[in-house]
């Protein structure tokens, strides 16, 4: 009787651990699957406007983004938007440039669907926005996304 | 034969063997029930969140969405002239303010009027022109072939007031589709077949040039 008490307490009242590995493992796998590798650091600070007609982008693989906006340290670099593209900050005229780059890796049958998102911040002013669209016009670069949140009003 | 000497002599083995190391078998027999051979599965599921933080910083989440446009191309050969009637001027100014074919305007009345413009419902002669198409599904149309928008900011305009601006003309485009697909098919824009958004497409084809800047 004794001994039958004994067995019954060393079997512990407490879920086995053993399938944990198994379900942190599913939300490992889900998350490396859906998730995109953070390629570039902000450097600038890029509030998106809203808007209501905005639209998903299909291909992930084939956008490129432009960052416009004013640095974070623009106590030492001044208000001025600049822009960013991958990790550096960039003129105008570089654009052309980082658009061929683009161009050179990707391959023929997807160019067409290259497409620029222009992520910028909603007080710049559009002088620097139409500087860098007249550039995309002179590259025949012409598949354009305004970046935008989505809003009900 | 020889095998029964074998096997008496493996008996006679372990008798002794069981006689001589008595305590230390059983501290061996011990040993083995209390040593578990499988590995901890705690460890594991640590390993498994480790890597599954990683993944949640190293990775961004958020969807690539806002509006999509397609820039005109550069002009090469000579510029295509419109009629006067066939281009609303949507101007904006380093102040933020609207202007529409001359006229200042709030930006919540710019959808209706781009609405009008497009549709040209009551065919009149200040706004585009209407060509007959023959369109698949539709038969013979009278659609504004012609008509297109043009949209100028100034250097000074804010960010946020040109998309607002491209939003609700885009937005006018949309709704028109919208309720062209509603009337003939009972069915939203967005769940018909490619080819029948397309038709409407036709019908509705979007012309807004964002082109030239103002100075």
């Amino acid at each position: 009787m004794n001994k039958m008490k004994r067995t019954l307490q060393s079997k512990e009242n407490s879920i086995s651990t053993a399938s944990l590995p198994d379900v942190v493992f599913m939300l490992l796998f889900f998350f490396m699957v859906t998730a995109v590798m953070r390629e570039t650091e902000l450097k600038i600070r890029v509030n998106l406007p809203d808007a209501t007609e905005v639209k998903k982008l299909e291909n992930k693989s084939l956008v490129r983004h432009i960052f416009i906006g004013k640095p974070h340290t623009y106590k030492q670099q001044g208000v001025l938007p600049l822009i960013q593209i991958d990790d550096s900050f960039l003129d105008v005229e570089d654009i052309p440039e980082s658009i061929e780059n683009w161009r050179s890796v990707i391959t023929e049958s997807d160019l067409p669907k290259l497409t620029i998102s222009l992520k910028v911040d909603k007080e710049t002013q559009m002088g620097i926005i139409t500087d860098v669209k007249q550039i995309m016009r002179k590259t025949q670069m012409l598949k354009i996304n305004y970046a935008a949140l989505q809003s009900n009003r | 034969m020889i095998m029964e000497f074998t096997h008496q002599v493996h008996l006679e083995y372990e008798c002794s063997a069981h006689q001589l190391n008595k305590t230390w078998l059983i501290n061996l027999l011990v040993m083995r029930r209390s040593l578990n051979t499988e590995f901890s599965m705690g460890s594991m599921a640590d390993i498994a969140f480790l890597l599954l933080i990683f993944f949640l910083v190293a990775t961004t989440m958020e969807v690539d969405q806002g509006i999509i446009r397609k820039l005109p191309p550069m002009l090469v050969s000579d510029p295509v002239t419109f009629h006067e009637r066939d281009i609303l001027e949507v101007l904006i100014n380093r102040d933020n303010k609207l202007m529409v074919e001359g006229e200042e305007t709030d930006i919540a009345e710019l959808r209706a009027l781009a609405k009008e413009f497009i549709a040209n419902p009551a065919n009149e002669s200040h706004l585009p022109e209407k060509v007959s198409l023959h369109i698949d599904h539709f038969g013979d149309v009278k659609v504004t072939k012609k008509h297109v928008i043009s949209l100028r900011s100034d250097r000074g305009t804010s960010y946020d007031m040109y998309i607002a601006v491209q939003n609700e003309l885009v937005g006018a485009y949309n709704e028109l589709r919208e309720e062209l697909a509603q009337s003939r098919w009972n069915l939203p824009f967005l769940s018909l077949s490619e080819e029948r958004k397309a038709a409407i497409a036709v019908i509705y084809p979007m012309k807004i040039s964002e082109a030239e800047p103002n100075n």
